[in-house]
Protein backbone atom coordinates (compact mmCIF):
# COMPACT_ATOMS: atom_id res chain seq x y z
CA UNK A 1 0.00 0.00 0.00
CA UNK A 2 1.16 3.64 -0.69
CA UNK A 3 -0.08 4.64 2.71
CA UNK A 4 -1.64 7.94 0.52
CA UNK A 5 -5.56 8.20 0.37
CA UNK A 6 -7.54 7.64 -2.40
CA UNK A 7 -8.64 10.21 -4.46
CA UNK A 8 -12.03 11.42 -3.93
CA UNK A 9 -12.83 11.12 -7.82
CA UNK A 10 -10.86 9.64 -11.26
CA UNK A 11 -11.96 11.44 -14.15
CA UNK A 12 -10.88 9.56 -17.49
CA UNK A 13 -10.67 11.73 -20.91
CA UNK A 14 -11.13 8.94 -23.44
CA UNK A 15 -13.39 5.94 -23.26
CA UNK A 16 -11.63 3.47 -25.78
CA UNK A 17 -10.33 -0.02 -24.51
CA UNK A 18 -7.86 1.90 -22.13
CA UNK A 19 -9.86 4.81 -20.40
CA UNK A 20 -12.94 1.81 -20.14
CA UNK A 21 -10.54 -1.06 -18.85
CA UNK A 22 -9.71 1.88 -16.03
CA UNK A 23 -12.96 2.34 -14.72
CA UNK A 24 -13.89 -1.25 -14.86
CA UNK A 25 -10.43 -2.34 -12.82
CA UNK A 26 -10.77 1.00 -10.39
CA UNK A 27 -14.39 -0.50 -9.62
CA UNK A 28 -12.85 -4.29 -9.07
CA UNK A 29 -10.53 -3.39 -7.04
CA UNK A 30 -13.61 -1.63 -4.81
CA UNK A 31 -12.76 2.28 -5.70
CA UNK A 32 -15.66 3.78 -4.60
CA UNK A 33 -14.82 7.14 -5.22
CA UNK A 34 -16.73 9.11 -8.62
CA UNK A 35 -15.74 7.89 -11.72
CA UNK A 36 -16.55 9.78 -14.59
CA UNK A 37 -15.78 8.61 -18.09
CA UNK A 38 -15.73 11.01 -20.79
CA UNK A 39 -16.19 10.14 -24.52
CA UNK A 40 -15.75 11.76 -27.38
CA UNK A 41 -17.58 9.77 -29.05
CA UNK A 42 -21.42 8.98 -29.52
CA UNK A 43 -21.32 5.37 -28.47
CA UNK A 44 -21.09 2.67 -25.76
CA UNK A 45 -17.29 1.65 -25.28
CA UNK A 46 -16.74 -0.99 -27.77
CA UNK A 47 -13.73 -3.17 -29.21
CA UNK A 48 -11.86 -1.60 -31.72
CA UNK A 49 -10.28 -4.42 -33.56
CA UNK A 50 -13.04 -6.03 -35.42
CA UNK A 51 -13.43 -2.66 -37.04
CA UNK A 52 -10.51 -3.59 -39.37
CA UNK A 53 -11.64 -6.89 -39.74
CA UNK A 54 -15.04 -9.29 -39.23
CA UNK A 55 -16.98 -5.74 -38.74
CA UNK A 56 -16.65 -5.28 -42.13
CA UNK A 57 -17.42 -8.31 -43.39
CA UNK A 58 -20.78 -9.78 -44.69
CA UNK A 59 -22.24 -6.44 -44.14
CA UNK A 60 -22.24 -7.02 -39.92
CA UNK A 61 -21.41 -3.27 -39.33
CA UNK A 62 -24.88 -2.67 -40.51
CA UNK A 63 -25.92 -4.40 -37.52
CA UNK A 64 -24.43 -1.76 -35.56
CA UNK A 65 -22.32 -1.26 -32.68
CA UNK A 66 -23.94 -3.64 -30.13
CA UNK A 67 -22.12 -6.56 -31.32
CA UNK A 68 -18.79 -4.67 -30.14
CA UNK A 69 -19.66 -3.46 -27.06
CA UNK A 70 -17.24 -4.01 -24.16
CA UNK A 71 -20.42 -3.88 -21.37
CA UNK A 72 -23.85 -2.86 -21.69
CA UNK A 73 -25.39 0.32 -20.69
CA UNK A 74 -26.84 -1.34 -17.71
CA UNK A 75 -22.93 -1.84 -16.38
CA UNK A 76 -22.23 1.82 -15.96
CA UNK A 77 -25.32 2.24 -13.99
CA UNK A 78 -24.79 -0.84 -11.74
CA UNK A 79 -21.33 0.31 -11.37
CA UNK A 80 -21.77 3.99 -11.10
CA UNK A 81 -19.32 5.14 -13.56
CA UNK A 82 -20.93 8.04 -14.92
CA UNK A 83 -20.73 7.96 -18.94
CA UNK A 84 -20.38 11.46 -20.23
CA UNK A 85 -20.15 12.80 -23.90
CA UNK A 86 -18.51 15.53 -24.87
CA UNK A 87 -15.10 17.31 -25.75
CA UNK A 88 -12.64 18.04 -23.41
CA UNK A 89 -11.55 21.76 -24.06
CA UNK A 90 -8.90 21.91 -21.39
CA UNK A 91 -7.03 20.97 -17.91
CA UNK A 92 -6.78 23.38 -15.20
CA UNK A 93 -4.27 21.61 -13.03
CA UNK A 94 -4.22 24.26 -10.32
CA UNK A 95 -8.30 23.64 -9.57
CA UNK A 96 -8.06 20.19 -10.90
CA UNK A 97 -10.32 20.56 -13.26
CA UNK A 98 -11.35 20.10 -16.75
CA UNK A 99 -13.68 22.08 -19.12
CA UNK A 100 -15.85 20.59 -21.61
CA UNK A 101 -16.92 22.70 -24.74
CA UNK A 102 -20.43 22.91 -23.64
CA UNK A 103 -19.44 24.81 -20.42
CA UNK A 104 -19.89 21.81 -18.04
CA UNK A 105 -16.74 21.20 -16.21
CA UNK A 106 -15.65 18.08 -13.73
CA UNK A 107 -12.99 18.30 -10.33
CA UNK A 108 -10.90 15.46 -10.34
CA UNK A 109 -8.82 13.89 -7.37
CA UNK A 110 -6.85 11.99 -10.32
CA UNK A 111 -7.23 12.70 -13.82
CA UNK A 112 -6.26 9.86 -16.31
CA UNK A 113 -5.65 10.99 -19.91
CA UNK A 114 -6.59 8.14 -21.93
CA UNK A 115 -7.45 10.27 -25.18
CA UNK A 116 -5.79 7.81 -28.19
CA UNK A 117 -5.14 8.68 -31.30
CA UNK A 118 -6.33 9.84 -34.62
CA UNK A 119 -5.75 8.35 -38.05
CA UNK A 120 -3.20 10.19 -39.91
CA UNK A 121 -3.66 11.81 -43.61
CA UNK A 122 -1.74 12.76 -46.35
CA UNK A 123 -1.57 16.77 -46.75
CA UNK A 124 -2.58 15.82 -50.70
CA UNK A 125 -5.08 17.43 -53.42
CA UNK A 126 -8.11 15.94 -53.09
CA UNK A 127 -8.22 14.04 -49.56
CA UNK A 128 -11.39 15.43 -48.70
CA UNK A 129 -13.64 14.30 -51.56
CA UNK A 130 -16.12 11.43 -50.59
CA UNK A 131 -15.39 8.06 -50.89
CA UNK A 132 -11.84 8.93 -49.05
CA UNK A 133 -11.37 7.18 -45.46
CA UNK A 134 -9.62 7.49 -42.36
CA UNK A 135 -11.00 4.17 -39.85
CA UNK A 136 -10.20 4.73 -36.05
CA UNK A 137 -13.99 4.94 -34.80
CA UNK A 138 -16.70 2.82 -35.39
CA UNK A 139 -18.34 5.53 -37.02
CA UNK A 140 -15.60 5.17 -39.88
CA UNK A 141 -16.11 1.73 -40.11
CA UNK A 142 -19.73 2.14 -40.92
CA UNK A 143 -18.64 4.95 -43.44
CA UNK A 144 -16.10 2.92 -44.79
CA UNK A 145 -18.06 -0.37 -44.61
CA UNK A 146 -21.12 1.07 -46.57
CA UNK A 147 -18.87 3.10 -49.16
CA UNK A 148 -17.02 -0.82 -49.59
CA UNK A 149 -20.39 -2.39 -50.48
CA UNK A 150 -21.08 -0.06 -53.29
CA UNK A 151 -17.13 -0.15 -54.52
CA UNK A 152 -15.40 -1.83 -57.10
CA UNK A 153 -12.15 -0.60 -57.12
CA UNK A 154 -10.35 0.26 -54.20
CA UNK A 155 -6.98 2.11 -53.10
CA UNK A 156 -5.28 1.37 -49.70
CA UNK A 157 -2.37 4.25 -48.88
CA UNK A 158 -0.36 2.78 -46.71
CA UNK A 159 0.79 -0.98 -45.68
CA UNK A 160 0.60 -1.01 -42.36
CA UNK A 161 -2.04 -3.65 -40.29
CA UNK A 162 -4.93 -1.44 -41.09
CA UNK A 163 -4.39 -0.85 -44.46
CA UNK A 164 -3.45 -4.41 -45.16
CA UNK A 165 -6.36 -5.43 -43.01
CA UNK A 166 -8.85 -3.20 -44.85
CA UNK A 167 -7.16 -4.43 -48.49
CA UNK A 168 -8.28 -8.22 -47.63
CA UNK A 169 -11.52 -7.34 -46.50
CA UNK A 170 -11.94 -5.44 -49.73
CA UNK A 171 -10.03 -8.42 -52.25
CA UNK A 172 -12.64 -10.67 -49.96
CA UNK A 173 -15.83 -9.04 -51.16
CA UNK A 174 -15.03 -9.21 -54.75
CA UNK A 175 -12.91 -5.38 -55.01
CA UNK A 176 -10.19 -4.78 -57.31
CA UNK A 177 -7.80 -3.45 -54.32
CA UNK A 178 -3.94 -1.93 -55.11
CA UNK A 179 -1.83 -0.56 -52.07
CA UNK A 180 0.75 2.05 -52.37
CA UNK A 181 3.34 2.53 -49.84
CA UNK A 182 6.20 4.50 -50.06
CA UNK A 183 8.49 1.95 -48.20
CA UNK A 184 10.18 -0.68 -50.11
CA UNK A 185 7.81 -3.62 -48.32
CA UNK A 186 4.48 -4.09 -46.13
CA UNK A 187 5.11 -3.12 -42.11
CA UNK A 188 7.93 -1.62 -42.29
CA UNK A 189 8.88 -0.61 -38.92
CA UNK A 190 6.42 -3.32 -37.10
CA UNK A 191 7.60 -6.57 -38.70
CA UNK A 192 10.49 -8.57 -39.80
CA UNK A 193 11.49 -8.42 -43.54
CA UNK A 194 10.63 -12.70 -43.51
CA UNK A 195 7.19 -12.01 -41.86
CA UNK A 196 6.87 -8.84 -44.49
CA UNK A 197 7.23 -11.37 -47.45
CA UNK A 198 4.72 -13.70 -46.48
CA UNK A 199 2.10 -10.78 -46.52
CA UNK A 200 3.49 -9.42 -49.70
CA UNK A 201 2.98 -12.93 -51.04
CA UNK A 202 0.07 -13.42 -49.75
CA UNK A 203 -1.79 -10.33 -50.77
CA UNK A 204 -0.59 -10.84 -54.24
CA UNK A 205 -1.76 -14.27 -54.01
CA UNK A 206 -5.22 -12.87 -53.99
CA UNK A 207 -4.79 -10.56 -56.83
CA UNK A 208 -4.22 -7.51 -54.84
CA UNK A 209 -1.77 -5.07 -56.25
CA UNK A 210 0.97 -3.82 -54.11
CA UNK A 211 2.81 -0.66 -55.09
CA UNK A 212 5.84 -0.20 -53.20
CA UNK A 213 8.38 2.82 -53.19
CA UNK A 214 5.72 4.94 -54.28
CA UNK A 215 4.24 8.47 -53.16
CA UNK A 216 0.79 9.98 -53.37
CA UNK A 217 0.79 13.08 -55.86
CA UNK A 218 -3.42 13.55 -55.18
CA UNK A 219 -6.53 12.26 -55.43
CA UNK A 220 -8.62 13.37 -58.32
CA UNK A 221 -12.37 13.44 -57.93
CA UNK A 222 -15.38 13.09 -60.43
CA UNK A 223 -17.71 16.42 -60.81
CA UNK A 224 -19.71 15.15 -57.84
CA UNK A 225 -16.75 15.79 -55.99
CA UNK A 226 -16.67 11.76 -55.22
CA UNK A 227 -13.02 10.42 -55.53
CA UNK A 228 -12.35 8.90 -58.99
CA UNK A 229 -8.78 8.27 -59.02
CA UNK A 230 -5.15 8.31 -57.01
CA UNK A 231 -2.52 9.77 -58.72
CA UNK A 232 1.04 8.60 -57.89
CA UNK A 233 4.39 10.34 -57.34
CA UNK A 234 5.38 8.82 -60.56
CA UNK A 235 2.42 10.07 -62.89
CA UNK A 236 0.40 7.16 -63.00
CA UNK A 237 -3.57 7.20 -62.53
CA UNK A 238 -5.13 4.39 -60.55
CA UNK A 239 -8.48 4.73 -60.86
CA UNK A 240 -10.72 4.43 -57.35
CA UNK A 241 -14.47 4.70 -55.67
CA UNK A 242 -12.59 4.17 -52.56
CA UNK A 243 -9.86 5.85 -51.24
CA UNK A 244 -8.68 4.24 -47.22
CA UNK A 245 -5.83 6.28 -45.79
CA UNK A 246 -4.04 3.48 -43.80
CA UNK A 247 -0.51 5.39 -42.85
CA UNK A 248 -0.89 5.68 -39.15
CA UNK A 249 -1.77 7.36 -36.28
CA UNK A 250 -0.77 10.61 -34.22
CA UNK A 251 -1.35 10.41 -30.72
CA UNK A 252 -3.87 12.98 -28.98
CA UNK A 253 -0.96 15.20 -26.85
CA UNK A 254 -2.56 18.61 -27.40
CA UNK A 255 -4.84 19.13 -24.45
CA UNK A 256 -1.81 17.81 -21.92
CA UNK A 257 0.49 19.85 -23.87
CA UNK A 258 -1.75 22.95 -23.35
CA UNK A 259 -1.54 21.86 -19.73
CA UNK A 260 1.97 22.00 -19.50
CA UNK A 261 2.60 18.37 -19.36
CA UNK A 262 5.99 17.19 -20.71
CA UNK A 263 5.28 15.32 -24.35
CA UNK A 264 7.44 14.11 -26.80
CA UNK A 265 5.91 11.23 -29.75
CA UNK A 266 3.17 10.87 -27.10
CA UNK A 267 2.41 11.93 -22.99
CA UNK A 268 5.20 11.80 -21.56
CA UNK A 269 5.25 8.96 -18.09
CA UNK A 270 6.97 7.41 -15.84
CA UNK A 271 7.05 3.95 -14.91
CA UNK A 272 3.57 4.30 -13.17
CA UNK A 273 2.57 5.73 -15.68
CA UNK A 274 2.07 9.47 -13.94
CA UNK A 275 2.59 12.37 -15.77
CA UNK A 276 5.18 15.28 -14.46
CA UNK A 277 2.21 16.29 -12.39
CA UNK A 278 1.23 13.51 -9.54
CA UNK A 279 -2.71 14.15 -9.97
CA UNK A 280 -2.89 13.00 -13.50
CA UNK A 281 -1.42 9.65 -15.70
CA UNK A 282 -1.59 9.03 -18.95
CA UNK A 283 -2.78 5.51 -20.72
CA UNK A 284 -2.45 3.52 -23.93
CA UNK A 285 -2.20 4.65 -27.10
CA UNK A 286 -1.41 8.32 -25.95
CA UNK A 287 1.33 7.62 -23.75
CA UNK A 288 4.99 7.54 -24.05
CA UNK A 289 6.53 5.26 -21.08
CA UNK A 290 9.57 3.23 -20.27
CA UNK A 291 10.43 0.31 -21.88
CA UNK A 292 10.21 -1.75 -18.78
CA UNK A 293 12.50 -4.36 -20.53
CA UNK A 294 14.68 -2.90 -23.12
CA UNK A 295 15.58 0.95 -21.63
CA UNK A 296 14.28 3.87 -23.89
CA UNK A 297 11.00 4.47 -24.32
CA UNK A 298 8.12 3.25 -25.88
CA UNK A 299 4.49 4.23 -27.66
CA UNK A 300 1.96 1.44 -28.42
CA UNK A 301 -1.02 1.30 -30.50
CA UNK A 302 -2.67 -1.97 -29.19
CA UNK A 303 -5.27 -3.33 -27.23
CA UNK A 304 -3.18 -4.92 -24.96
CA UNK A 305 -1.03 -2.10 -23.96
CA UNK A 306 -4.32 0.35 -23.70
CA UNK A 307 -6.01 -2.07 -21.51
CA UNK A 308 -2.65 -3.55 -19.50
CA UNK A 309 -2.17 0.90 -18.68
CA UNK A 310 -5.94 0.97 -17.44
CA UNK A 311 -5.21 -1.94 -14.97
CA UNK A 312 -2.05 -0.67 -13.77
CA UNK A 313 -3.42 2.69 -12.89
CA UNK A 314 -6.78 1.78 -11.37
CA UNK A 315 -4.30 -0.78 -9.03
CA UNK A 316 -2.04 2.43 -8.36
CA UNK A 317 -5.29 4.37 -7.41
CA UNK A 318 -5.94 2.17 -5.15
CA UNK A 319 -3.32 1.38 -3.43
CA UNK A 320 -0.20 -0.92 -5.70
CA UNK A 321 2.76 0.41 -5.98
CA UNK A 322 3.88 -2.13 -9.09
CA UNK A 323 5.45 -0.68 -12.05
CA UNK A 324 4.43 -1.43 -15.65
CA UNK A 325 5.89 -4.39 -16.92
CA UNK A 326 3.38 -5.91 -19.15
CA UNK A 327 5.13 -8.01 -22.24
CA UNK A 328 3.60 -6.15 -25.16
CA UNK A 329 2.13 -8.65 -27.77
CA UNK A 330 -0.28 -7.68 -30.51
CA UNK A 331 -2.40 -10.23 -33.46
CA UNK A 332 -3.03 -9.27 -36.74
CA UNK A 333 -6.15 -11.28 -38.88
CA UNK A 334 -5.55 -10.88 -43.19
CA UNK A 335 -7.34 -13.40 -45.22
CA UNK A 336 -7.09 -16.99 -43.15
CA UNK A 337 -3.88 -15.97 -41.65
CA UNK A 338 -3.02 -15.18 -38.23
CA UNK A 339 0.09 -12.88 -37.16
CA UNK A 340 0.44 -12.63 -33.59
CA UNK A 341 3.80 -10.69 -31.91
CA UNK A 342 5.36 -11.24 -28.51
CA UNK A 343 7.58 -8.46 -27.36
CA UNK A 344 8.47 -5.77 -29.40
CA UNK A 345 12.04 -4.46 -30.58
CA UNK A 346 12.63 -2.39 -33.36
CA UNK A 347 16.57 -3.13 -34.31
CA UNK A 348 16.63 -6.82 -34.08
CA UNK A 349 20.11 -7.43 -34.95
CA UNK A 350 19.96 -11.89 -35.37
CA UNK A 351 17.18 -13.67 -36.65
CA UNK A 352 16.03 -16.96 -36.16
CA UNK A 353 13.15 -18.78 -37.99
CA UNK A 354 11.15 -21.76 -36.73
CA UNK A 355 8.84 -23.92 -39.37
CA UNK A 356 9.41 -25.30 -42.67
CA UNK A 357 6.09 -24.49 -43.67
CA UNK A 358 6.35 -21.04 -45.81
CA UNK A 359 2.61 -20.47 -44.76
CA UNK A 360 3.15 -21.34 -40.78
CA UNK A 361 6.74 -19.85 -39.35
CA UNK A 362 7.81 -18.33 -36.27
CA UNK A 363 10.67 -15.59 -36.63
CA UNK A 364 12.73 -15.41 -33.14
CA UNK A 365 14.53 -11.87 -32.86
CA UNK A 366 17.01 -11.57 -30.87
CA UNK A 367 19.41 -7.94 -29.62
CA UNK A 368 23.01 -10.10 -29.32
CA UNK A 369 22.22 -13.16 -27.40
CA UNK A 370 19.01 -12.15 -26.28
CA UNK A 371 15.36 -12.98 -27.09
CA UNK A 372 13.81 -9.70 -27.90
CA UNK A 373 10.04 -10.71 -29.87
CA UNK A 374 8.70 -13.43 -31.14
CA UNK A 375 6.42 -12.79 -34.61
CA UNK A 376 4.19 -16.10 -35.32
CA UNK A 377 2.46 -16.87 -38.55
CA UNK A 378 -0.30 -18.94 -38.22
CA UNK A 379 1.66 -20.70 -35.39
CA UNK A 380 -0.60 -20.30 -31.95
CA UNK A 381 0.96 -22.23 -30.31
CA UNK A 382 4.83 -20.74 -30.49
CA UNK A 383 2.73 -17.21 -30.03
CA UNK A 384 2.10 -18.45 -26.52
CA UNK A 385 5.33 -20.04 -25.96
CA UNK A 386 7.07 -17.00 -26.50
CA UNK A 387 4.55 -14.93 -24.69
CA UNK A 388 5.62 -17.10 -21.41
CA UNK A 389 8.92 -17.16 -22.57
CA UNK A 390 9.97 -13.21 -22.75
CA UNK A 391 7.55 -12.85 -19.91
CA UNK A 392 9.55 -15.14 -17.12
CA UNK A 393 12.41 -13.68 -19.21
CA UNK A 394 13.89 -17.07 -19.79
CA UNK A 395 17.18 -16.84 -21.11
CA UNK A 396 17.62 -17.96 -25.15
CA UNK A 397 20.36 -17.23 -27.55
CA UNK A 398 20.36 -17.80 -31.19
CA UNK A 399 22.78 -20.63 -31.02
CA UNK A 400 19.82 -22.58 -28.77
CA UNK A 401 17.12 -21.66 -30.91
CA UNK A 402 19.12 -23.05 -33.48
CA UNK A 403 19.66 -26.48 -32.04
CA UNK A 404 18.83 -29.65 -33.28
CA UNK A 405 14.71 -30.04 -32.27
CA UNK A 406 14.41 -27.01 -30.95
CA UNK A 407 11.03 -26.05 -30.21
CA UNK A 408 9.56 -22.96 -27.94
CA UNK A 409 7.23 -25.44 -25.94
CA UNK A 410 10.08 -27.90 -25.45
CA UNK A 411 12.31 -25.18 -24.50
CA UNK A 412 9.40 -23.53 -22.36
CA UNK A 413 8.59 -26.95 -20.56
CA UNK A 414 12.27 -27.59 -19.86
CA UNK A 415 12.59 -24.17 -18.27
CA UNK A 416 9.65 -24.33 -16.72
CA UNK A 417 10.77 -28.18 -14.65
CA UNK A 418 14.16 -28.27 -15.20
CA UNK B 1 -33.59 -19.17 -28.01
CA UNK B 2 -30.70 -21.17 -27.04
CA UNK B 3 -30.29 -20.88 -22.44
CA UNK B 4 -27.07 -20.71 -21.47
CA UNK B 5 -26.63 -21.37 -17.69
CA UNK B 6 -23.26 -19.06 -16.12
CA UNK B 7 -22.56 -19.72 -13.03
CA UNK B 8 -20.04 -17.25 -11.00
CA UNK B 9 -17.19 -17.96 -8.57
CA UNK B 10 -19.53 -17.36 -5.55
CA UNK B 11 -22.47 -19.77 -6.67
CA UNK B 12 -25.18 -17.06 -8.48
CA UNK B 13 -26.46 -18.99 -10.90
CA UNK B 14 -27.80 -16.57 -14.62
CA UNK B 15 -29.80 -18.28 -16.82
CA UNK B 16 -29.95 -15.78 -20.35
CA UNK B 17 -31.40 -16.27 -23.35
CA UNK B 18 -27.96 -15.72 -26.13
CA UNK B 19 -29.02 -15.42 -29.53
CA UNK B 20 -27.61 -18.20 -32.19
CA UNK B 21 -24.80 -16.87 -34.30
CA UNK B 22 -23.06 -15.43 -31.30
CA UNK B 23 -20.99 -16.59 -28.73
CA UNK B 24 -21.16 -17.47 -24.60
CA UNK B 25 -18.73 -15.31 -24.68
CA UNK B 26 -20.87 -11.99 -25.99
CA UNK B 27 -23.80 -13.51 -24.06
CA UNK B 28 -21.80 -13.22 -20.31
CA UNK B 29 -20.67 -9.76 -21.30
CA UNK B 30 -23.97 -8.21 -22.91
CA UNK B 31 -25.68 -9.37 -19.74
CA UNK B 32 -23.24 -7.77 -17.50
CA UNK B 33 -22.18 -11.48 -16.02
CA UNK B 34 -19.01 -11.11 -14.19
CA UNK B 35 -15.87 -12.79 -14.38
CA UNK B 36 -15.51 -12.55 -18.31
CA UNK B 37 -12.63 -10.12 -18.60
CA UNK B 38 -12.62 -10.50 -22.93
CA UNK B 39 -9.85 -8.42 -23.33
CA UNK B 40 -9.43 -9.43 -27.25
CA UNK B 41 -12.84 -9.37 -28.42
CA UNK B 42 -13.61 -12.77 -29.07
CA UNK B 43 -10.47 -13.90 -31.20
CA UNK B 44 -8.82 -16.27 -29.20
CA UNK B 45 -5.97 -14.56 -28.44
CA UNK B 46 -5.76 -13.49 -24.60
CA UNK B 47 -7.33 -16.14 -22.77
CA UNK B 48 -9.19 -14.30 -20.48
CA UNK B 49 -12.74 -15.55 -21.26
CA UNK B 50 -12.29 -18.70 -19.57
CA UNK B 51 -15.02 -20.78 -18.54
CA UNK B 52 -15.28 -24.41 -17.12
CA UNK B 53 -18.20 -26.07 -19.21
CA UNK B 54 -20.15 -28.04 -16.58
CA UNK B 55 -19.95 -32.20 -16.83
CA UNK B 56 -23.32 -32.56 -17.34
CA UNK B 57 -23.13 -30.55 -20.48
CA UNK B 58 -19.69 -31.59 -21.49
CA UNK B 59 -21.30 -32.93 -25.19
CA UNK B 60 -23.08 -29.93 -26.12
CA UNK B 61 -20.64 -27.80 -27.46
CA UNK B 62 -18.25 -28.58 -30.42
CA UNK B 63 -14.53 -30.13 -29.75
CA UNK B 64 -12.06 -27.93 -29.08
CA UNK B 65 -9.86 -26.35 -32.21
CA UNK B 66 -6.19 -26.21 -32.28
CA UNK B 67 -6.03 -22.33 -31.90
CA UNK B 68 -8.18 -22.82 -28.89
CA UNK B 69 -6.38 -25.01 -27.73
CA UNK B 70 -2.87 -23.43 -27.45
CA UNK B 71 -4.41 -20.66 -25.47
CA UNK B 72 -6.05 -23.07 -22.78
CA UNK B 73 -2.79 -23.41 -22.22
CA UNK B 74 -2.34 -19.93 -20.80
CA UNK B 75 -5.45 -19.02 -18.71
CA UNK B 76 -5.16 -17.57 -15.51
CA UNK B 77 -6.83 -20.47 -13.40
CA UNK B 78 -6.00 -23.82 -14.21
CA UNK B 79 -7.01 -26.03 -17.02
CA UNK B 80 -9.28 -28.64 -16.56
CA UNK B 81 -11.77 -30.87 -18.33
CA UNK B 82 -14.45 -28.69 -19.43
CA UNK B 83 -12.55 -25.92 -19.82
CA UNK B 84 -12.82 -23.43 -23.11
CA UNK B 85 -12.85 -20.34 -24.23
CA UNK B 86 -15.91 -18.71 -24.22
CA UNK B 87 -15.20 -16.82 -27.20
CA UNK B 88 -14.72 -20.07 -29.07
CA UNK B 89 -17.95 -21.50 -28.38
CA UNK B 90 -20.38 -20.19 -31.00
CA UNK B 91 -24.33 -20.67 -29.92
CA UNK B 92 -25.98 -23.02 -31.87
CA UNK B 93 -29.49 -24.65 -31.18
CA UNK B 94 -27.66 -27.76 -29.38
CA UNK B 95 -26.05 -25.14 -26.99
CA UNK B 96 -29.25 -24.63 -25.52
CA UNK B 97 -28.50 -25.97 -21.44
CA UNK B 98 -25.08 -25.68 -21.60
CA UNK B 99 -23.96 -24.80 -18.30
CA UNK B 100 -20.62 -22.93 -18.10
CA UNK B 101 -18.66 -21.98 -14.73
CA UNK B 102 -16.64 -18.91 -14.34
CA UNK B 103 -13.46 -19.38 -12.66
CA UNK B 104 -12.03 -16.94 -10.01
CA UNK B 105 -9.46 -14.98 -12.33
CA UNK B 106 -8.95 -13.93 -16.08
CA UNK B 107 -5.51 -12.46 -15.49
Amino acid sequence: MTGGAQPASVVVIGAGQGGQQTAVSLREHGYQGRITLISGEDALPYERPPLSKTYLKDGAYLRGDKQLWLRPATYYVNQSIDLVAGTVTGIDRTARAVRLADGSSYEYGHLVLATGARARTLGVPGAGLRGVHTLRTVRDAAALGASLAAARRAVVLGAGFIGLEFAAVARESGCEVTVVETRSRPLARVVSARAAAHFTRLHREAGTHLLFGQGVAALHGDRRGKVAAVETADGRQLPADLVLFGVGAAPHTELAAAAGLPVDDGITVDARLLTADPHISAIGDCASFPAPRTGGRLRLESVQNAVGHGRLVAERLTGSLRAYDELPWFWSRQFSTTLQIAGVDERPDREVVLGDDPDAFSVLLFRGNELRAVESVNRPGDHIAARRLLHRRVPLSPAGATAPGFTLKGYLTGASTG
Amino acid sequence: MPKITYITVDGTERVIDVPVGTSVMRGAVLNDVPGIVAQCGGNAQCATCHVYVDEATLDKPEPVRPDEDDMLGFTADPRKEGSRLSCQLQVTEDLDGLIVHLPERQY
